[in-house]
């Protein structure tokens, strides 16, 4: 038994974190999401370069051949670095083919999204806050989709969108559309986090592919949404703690650091205790994912629900901790704050989620 | 990641559960004596009959319990495998057997003495201790010494070969009943506070002890205080060296949080408040149907699943020899803040149900939850309170600055194992 990370992946982990920390500084990051689309071309080859897209794309298909738990490193370590981009929904759109579609569309599909050259998204979202499935109202009729899809990430930047919609005999389904079919509809939105933005996408009588592949692929889409925001809410939230207590070590009040007094010591001790153990919360997840899946979706639901709950609160006592200046414009906590937000609401809030898990467990 | 065990650790199991198939009958399992309510955080484990004792022997004899501790003080003196330690303790555990009897002899003592005890106090000591044979208490707290434990005034003065011991220990759980008492007294009043303490073995039969029990907020009286009237010990039981006494206790303190700090009491009390609100009406519906307390729960299962596993990391970064770091500081304030959530979310299952006490027939579960709930506040201040933990993971954990007071004393903080 090993319940750790291997060599390569702490590696992966490592060098991921150098290339974001010289190619995306924070400096860098309020430039990209400052632009109308938040995706910055070269930052997004550089992770190409490193094969970030298509980690977990089969090897036969272009891709690295490798687990759910590496992709959620990389979740992590983009969280951690507050990375801007479509890294999110690509990976989506990408499990979306390799988890529901037919052999034959994904030997079409799935190299040009391994190596990045081809951007996917997700459209799922519906209004009412409706996230799960068997409530969408977009139906899929005499090859094309007709329906509203909302916060979806990156659409205006995406090449394709791999849709949630209803067939004619009712079954909630996958489908492939071209973003520059006919019959598309893409509201741009003023967003809290823009490190991450998010469009509402219309369809009339648009022209789209059906997954061929096994209908589970879109539940299995949708836990490892679950699992990719739990890592991504760590790795910020780890940031997050990271900033306060160098703040605490530094920053002088009554003659002396403020993390020498023990209502400061004891708020970073609160928050450092709550984030250990959650570390391994989506660790398990990620690896049921792959290794244990009759335990993954109630999994992904509970790691959703509490992970972005916990990042919630990290930003919040971060903020809090840095007094007056975690509080300005200029000073980064609160880029971290939006993602919280975003975290939070994308794929259903954590109501939604542990409702899920009561009913999974048979309540 | 693999979370299967490779092929040897499976032979061992089967292995293990051939012994316990073998030594531990449907006979001996159901020759268990009652389970007092605070029992439940401790089973089988504490069993202590002759039965278990002659299991415990077969069970070292095979390697398979007090691995750390040296064949030749009643140990099985086996390398450090945490992963074969998992397996037995897993097996043992759904065997229903009499695993290494946890409390303060055994958890706390024996591991004090393996590295600070004579080889005479060893001989005499560990073996009698991990069978039960020797009931321990601890003598730390005093009245005016809690947090701050090294400003303990009880005084050993040297007379010929003994100390003579006089002073008042508090909160002393089993002192009526235990055999033996490990103490941290001062021997030197004039040296700085840390530097004045010894730790010495009391027998309990001395003359000029008195017991006088304490009856917590639960109603039972499970801790003491004991008075100490020129009770006369000989200087054969200091163990570690004379002043030396803060150095010798904090790695027993060590030991005491491990033994808190599991997560599996909350994973039991968890699993009964499921069935409790699948069971229960409230306000015309099984209480797990009521929104809120569906989410709590779910909420709380999250949690504990989370202690599981870190457990898991923790365990791996053993067996790998890494240092844990933060990681291990943080296990304690989790898992009793934990049990302490589970017991409240028990409570509100209970509803107006909650008013009834322990014992009385009419109450579901006949009112455990309320004693548990109780307990989980018990279990937040034992061993260094919850706020002295939060004080341990800032300073240790964070690099945080030490308490300039608790500096200028002694440049540690008091009561940090």
């Amino acid at each position: 038994m090993d319940f750790g990370l291997s060599a390569d992946q702490l590696l992966f982990q490592q060098t991921l974190r150098r290339f974001l920390a010289e190619q995306c500084p924070m400096t860098r990051v309020r430039a990209i999401m400052e632009t109308e689309t938040a995706h910055d071309l070269a930052l997004w080859q550089g992770l190409c370069g490193l094969g970030v897209p298509g980690l977990i794309v089969p090897a036969e298909h272009g891709g690295g051949g490798l687990e759910l738990l590496d992709l959620a490193l990389a979740a992590e370590e983009l969280g951690y670095a507050c990375t801007p981009g479509p890294f999110l929904g690509h990976a989506l759109a990408t499990i979306c083919v390799i988890e529901g579609a037919s052999e034959e569309q994904r030997g079409h599909w799935l190299p040009t999204m391994a190596e990045g050259t081809s951007i996917g998204t997700v459209a799922w979202g519906e209004a009412g806050s409706q996230w799960n499935p068997e409530h969408w109202a977009t139906f899929y009729e005499g090859g094309t989709l007709s329906g509203e899809k909302l916060f979806v990430p990156f659409a205006n930047v995406a090449d394709v969108l791999l849709v949630g919609a209803r067939n004619a005999e009712g079954s909630v389904r996958l489908y492939r559309v071209e973003r520059e079919a006919p019959g598309i509809t893409i509201t741009p939105l003023a967003v809290v986090d823009m490190t991450r933005k998010v469009q509402h996408v219309r369809f009339e009588r648009t022209p789209a592919t059906p997954l061929e592949g096994p209908p589970s692929g879109l539940q299995r889409a949708i836990d490892a949404g679950c699992i990719l925001v739990a890592a991504d809410a760590f790795g910020g939230s780890r940031r997050c703690l990271e900033m306060a207590v160098s703040y605490a070590k530094t920053r002088e009040q009554f003659g002396q650091v403020i993390g020498a007094f023990q209502a400061v010591k004891h708020q970073l001790a609160n928050m450092a205790c709550e984030l250990e153990p959650a570390l391994s919360l989506w660790w398990y997840a990620a690896h049921a994912y792959d290794h244990i899946r009759d335990q993954c979706e109630r999994h992904a639901a509970m790691v959703k629900a509490h992970l972005t709950d916990l990042y919630d609160r990290m930003t919040r006592d971060a903020t809090e901790l840095h007094g007056g200046i975690g509080f300005t414009w200029e000073f980064d906590l609160h880029l971290w704050f939006r993602r919280a937000i975003f975290d939070r609401g994308f794929l259903g809030d954590a109501h939604y989620h542990r409702e899920r898990a009561a009913r999974l467990a048979g309540w | 990641m693999d979370l299967r065990f490779r092929p040897e650790y499976e032979a061992f199991r089967q292995e293990v559960r051939a012994f316990l198939t073998q030594h531990w009958t449907d006979e001996d399992r159901a020759s268990a004596p009652p389970v007092n309510p605070r029992g439940m955080s401790l089973g089988t484990a504490i069993r202590n009959d002759e039965r278990a004792t002659r299991f415990r022997l077969a069970a070292i004899e095979r390697g398979y319990l007090y691995r750390h501790v040296p064949r030749r003080y009643g140990g099985s003196e086996q390398p450090f495998d945490p992963l074969k330690l998992a397996i037995i303790q897993d097996e043992f555990r759904k065997a229903e057997a009499p695993g290494e009897l946890i409390g303060q002899g055994p958890s706390m003592l024996v591991p004090t003495l393996l590295e600070h005890g004579t080889e005479e106090q060893k001989q005499r000591f560990i073996r009698d201790t991990l069978l039960g044979k020797i009931q321990w208490c601890q003598g730390y707290s005093e009245p005016g010494a809690g947090s701050d434990l090294a400003s303990l005034r009880t005084r050993a003065d040297l007379d010929g070969d003994f100390f003579v011991v006089n002073g008042h220990k508090i909160w002393t759980s089993n002192a009526d009943t235990a055999d033996w008492m490990f103490a941290l007294v001062r021997t030197d009043p004039d040296k700085p506070k840390h530097e004045g303490i010894s730790y010495l073995l009391i027998d309990m039969k001395s003359p000029g002890i008195t017991v006088r029990p304490l009856r917590q907020m639960t109603g039972e009286a499970d801790f003491n205080e004991v008075f100490l009237d020129n009770v006369r010990v000989p200087v054969t039981n200091l163990v570690g060296k004379r002043g030396q006494g803060w150095t010798v206790s904090r790695s027993t303190l060590k030991h005491e949080r491990n033994l808190i700090g599991s997560a599996l009491l909350s994973e039991r009390v968890l699993d009964g408040v499921r069935f409790l609100a699948q069971a229960l009406e409230l306000r015309g519906r099984p209480a797990i149907q009521d929104p809120v307390l569906r989410a709590r729960l779910v909420e709380l299962e999250t949690k504990v699943l989370a202690s599981r596993y870190h457990g898991y990391r923790l365990l791996t970064l053993q067996a790998r020899g890494e240092d844990p770091g933060i990681a291990g500081l943080v296990t304690k304030l989790y898992g009793t803040t934990l049990g302490y959530d589970v017991a409240r979310l028990a409570m509100d299952v209970l509803s107006d149900r909650g008013l009834l006490a322990p014992g009385e027939t009419t109450a579901p579960a006949m009112g455990m939850f309320l004693t548990a709930y109780m307990w989980s506040l018990g279990i937040l201040i034992a061993g260094g309170t919850a706020n002295i933990q939060r004080n341990v993971i800032a300073e240790r954990g964070l690099g945080l600055p030490r308490d300039p007071r608790a500096q200028r004393d002694t440049g540690q903080n008091p009561k940090e194992g």
